[in-house]
């Protein structure tokens, strides 16, 4: 009879536990996990964007993409080059302390530190003064008529947490101070506070409820669990294992669509996917070219262009949910135009041409990083281009990691130790100035200027050019200047875009959200109705 | 090849080789081998299957490992039976557009040599530490076989990750790639010598007491010599029954170890990879991709196991 009593108050105490669980537990699975915590180790959408429910920047962006006040509740262009942020009051930390600029300064000056892959946002000031604990002064080096849409992504840490735990520098990509405090633990402002990370099993993240604003989410407790194979994740979400997957392979949309209780959400990414070739280097590291670089010739590139059967990766592997482009950015960037966005037509008999008249009929080997976790079909992308190009006789050793090392090794913490290589590009601040300046421009250490142009394309009118688009207000003249830039670009071949992919994600019915076309997850906008 | 000058072969030879065809022929194994059709079924699809893999180049339709010939507009073919099939590949085509069958015979070829490749190196490891610990014995047979002791207590599959995780993080990736199949092969000999030692320390154990073997020692016939012409061919029959069995395990170690993404590089697919790159596929309805190197792994497999099994009894005269 006792032990009656004890088993059903057990069986109460479980099932209670467990609806209370059920109703506000919000669990997710990526392909992938966040490398590091730290909100400047590492420039990548995913990383920031789920790093962005723990961390805030002084601006965000709503469901669809419109900027919107966060930890600075307004904002003034007060002279071409000085920027009034009026920060918010009474926001704290998770540990309780008091958000104030000493902490913005610190978060700034903390992009700068070596390990930071955020210096190209940093960069954007030469100087941020005090005016009281809750106004700054911005000093850009340049006119900048967009910087709070530059600093989105820009994570505010607290700067006492951050000295007390010694982790004042930015954690290194490339490796080598993983015991970086920051990279394992979290103090931010957001809507969650990271309470346990197993890394690369699980991280679970608790509502924070002292956050300072209200939002439409109902979520107490948040599971993410990376789930690197495509199959195994779509069936953990179609089990109801997990409330949300993403990406989901565009080849499992229709067992989505006919699967009950869940479906696909898909639309335009903002992402451009495109091929970049190390065109700095007057040898390639990975090639059996000694003493020359074939990349440097224009005629090589854009045989590498007309090799490219884009319509073929269209149909085959993207099943046809895939946006071929020949520009950097897509529609959904301010500043793209359809009328300068041409794709080099599949033509192997031009390329095989080119070849020879660069001097390599007989072609050359070259070894191309390429993420097999990252984005949409990353590896079979590769693999595709690497039986193109066979074609005209190039051969290409195919080297396809998972995304932690592969980001190790191509950026500019690892000194772009690439020669061929796979990436895909989504302004965080959705405008064409982006991609021209991280991009395009030639690499510059001292001003930070194409970070992210892994091979060291490089013409000097693109650079007057993005310099001229950041600080002009006029639309259309700034519009010229784009069009011009990407033209020059396009011209010498120095990407080979391939498509914008498509969002794909899965989701359970009962569950809403808002699919950004940055493919962020908000947690802010995710609501559990059922 | 005879020179010029050497004479024709000799009636008298042609008729040694007759009679040791004929003696093959009339002998109880092969009386036992013939009266087994699941044995001899199995004995004709391992024939198959080594012929294909040994000819390949010749016998497929394609040359899946020809990137320029691959047509990425040809991927996903069904089957040629299916709707949409295509006459040119018989049993469809992968994600890349490279013909399942061909593909299956060039990825059988390499689960084939790392197959018969590491039950080899498995084969002298083992019997030559099994030969030295059963006919030394001391010390060295006690440090030998507390090796063994100790490799028996982990599943072989564990052995080889661990072997094949420790070279992937010694040897820079491009020469790993170079050396994935010499290591494969390694790891999984490695991870199987123990039974071979064993088993032929047991059979040493009772061969050096024998007359002949003491007989050889008195005359002065040097140990290595007496381990390698008297006391070898006596624990063959055991090695060559243990070695069967052991292939079909072998392949199947590197099938897991490839499905697992740790085996051979992608660019030489085995057939484990093989399923792996159709498993992505498997629920959105392309089952061809996994299935049929599946179903070719699985008969390759159950048929060496087979003829092992067989093989053990033909040889044990108690179950005559």
């Amino acid at each position: 009879m006792r032990f009656g009593h004890f088993a059903a108050a057990l069986a109460l105490g479980v099932a209670t536990a467990a609806s209370a669980q059920a109703d506000t537990t919000f669990r997710w699975a990526f392909q992938g996990d966040v490398q590091y915590v730290d909100p400047h180790s590492l420039n990548e959408t995913f990383t920031l964007g789920t790093l962005g429910n723990i961390y805030e920047a002084l601006s965000w962006y709503d469901r669809d993409l419109n900027l919107i006040p966060s930890l600075a509740e307004s904002w003034e262009n007060v002279e071409p080059t000085k920027w009034i942020f009026h920060l918010r009051q009474g926001v704290t930390f998770h540990n309780g302390n008091p958000f104030t600029a000493d902490d913005v300064i610190f978060s700034w000056q903390r992009t700068l530190t070596e390990g930071s892959d955020m210096k190209g946002y940093g960069r954007k000031a030469t100087a941020i003064n005090k005016i009281d604990d809750h106004t700054i002064e911005v000093i850009t080096p340049t006119p900048n008529p967009i910087l709070p849409r530059d600093w989105v992504f820009m994570y505010i840490m607290d700067k006492e947490w951050s000295e007390a735990n010694n982790t004042a520098e930015a954690t290194n990509v490339k490796g080598g101070n993983e015991g970086n405090y920051a990279s394992l633990h979290t103090n931010g402002t957001g809507p969650f506070k990271m309470v346990d990370r197993q890394i690369g099993v699980r991280m679970l993240l608790e509502r924070n409820q002292d956050y300072w604003q209200d939002i439409p989410s109902n979520v107490d407790q948040v599971i993410f669990t990376p789930i690197a194979q495509d199959a195994t994740r779509v069936a953990a979400l179609i089990s109801g294992d997990v409330d949300l997957v993403y990406p989901v392979p565009v080849q499992d949309w229709g067992r989505l669509e006919a699967a009950a209780g869940v479906k696909p959400l898909a639309g335009p990414e903002a992402r451009t996917i495109f091929l970049g070739m190390d065109q700095d280097r007057d040898e390639l590291l990975y090639s059996d070219i000694k003493g020359a670089n074939p990349f440097q010739d224009q005629r090589v590139r854009l045989a590498f262009a007309h090799a490219i059967d884009i319509e073929a990766i269209r149909r085959k592997i993207m099943r046809t949910a895939s946006y071929p482009t020949g520009l950097l950015i897509g529609p959904a960037i301010n500043g793209y135009n359809a009328e300068v966005d041409s794709r080099w037509p599949l033509d192997v008999d031009r390329a095989q041409a080119l070849m020879a008249e660069a001097g390599y009929a007989d072609g050359f080997e070259v070894t191309m990083d390429c993420p097999n976790d990252r984005y949409v079909n990353d590896e079979a992308i590769c693999q595709a281009v690497a039986a193109m190009l066979a074609r005209i006789g190039v051969t290409v050793n195919l080297l396809a990691q998972t995304k932690s090392k592969y980001f190790g090794k191509v950026l500019a913490q690892a000194d772009f130790d690439t020669s061929f290589y796979l990436l895909g590009w989504t302004p965080s601040s959705l405008d064409a100035h982006n991609p021209l300046y991280n991009l395009m421009s030639c690499r510059s250490d001292d001003t930070g200027a194409g970070l992210f142009n892994l091979g060291g394309y490089c013409n000097a009118r693109v650079d007057e050019l993005a310099a001229l688009v950041e600080k002009e207000t006029d639309p259309a003249q700034r519009q010229a200047y784009i069009d011009e830039a990407f033209q020059i670009h396009w011209d010498e071949v120095g990407h080979i875009p391939l498509h914008q992919q498509p969002l794909s994600w899965g989701v359970r019915d009962g569950i809403e959200l808002a699919q950004r076309a940055d493919n962020v997850l908000d947690l802010r906008n995710v609501m559990i109705v059922e | 090849m005879h020179s010029p000058a050497a004479p024709p072969p000799s009636a008298s030879r042609l008729n040694h080789v007759a009679a040791a065809v004929r003696r093959a022929r009339d002998s109880d194994l092969m009386y036992a081998f013939l009266r087994s059709p699941i044995t001899v079924a199995a004995f004709l699809a391992t024939v198959t299957f080594v012929l294909a893999a040994a000819f390949a180049p010749w016998v497929t339709p394609h040359n899946p490992f020809d990137l320029a010939s691959l047509n990425l507009l040809d991927a996903f073919l069904p089957p040629v039976w299916e709707p949409y099939g295509d006459p040119r590949f018989l049993l469809g085509t992968d994600d890349q557009g490279r013909d399942i069958l061909s593909t299956i015979i060039y990825g059988a070829r390499i689960s084939l040599f790392v197959g018969f490749a590491s039950v080899l190196f498995a084969m002298v490891v083992g019997v030559t530490l099994g030969l030295i610990s059963g006919y030394v014995g001391g010390w060295i047979d006690a440090v030998i076989m507390r090796i063994a002791d100790v490799q028996l207590s982990f599943p072989a599959i564990l052995i080889a990750l661990l072997i094949d995780g420790v070279a992937r993080g010694v040897l820079p990736r491009d020469v790993h790639d170079d050396l994935a199949l010499y290591v494969l092969v390694f790891a999984i000999g490695v991870s199987g010598w123990v039974q071979y030692a064993r088993t032929v320390r047991g059979s040493t154990m009772v061969e050096r007491n024998k007359e002949y073997v003491q007989a050889a020692r008195i005359i002065g016939i040097p140990p290595m010599l007496i381990m390698l012409r008297h006391v070898l061919p006596n624990v063959t029959g055991p090695v060559l029954v243990i070695a069967t069995i052991h292939l079909a395990i072998a392949i199947i170690t590197e099938a897991t170890l490839s499905f697992l993404g740790v085996g051979v590089p992608p660019t030489q697919p085995s057939l484990g990879t093989l399923i792996r790159i159709g498993n992505d596929f498997l629920f959105s309805g392309e089952w061809w991709i996994t299935v049929f190197p599946g179903i070719a792994l699985a008969t390759l497999v159950l048929a060496v196991n087979l003829l092992g099994d067989w093989l053990r009894d033909a040889l044990n005269p108690k179950l005559r």
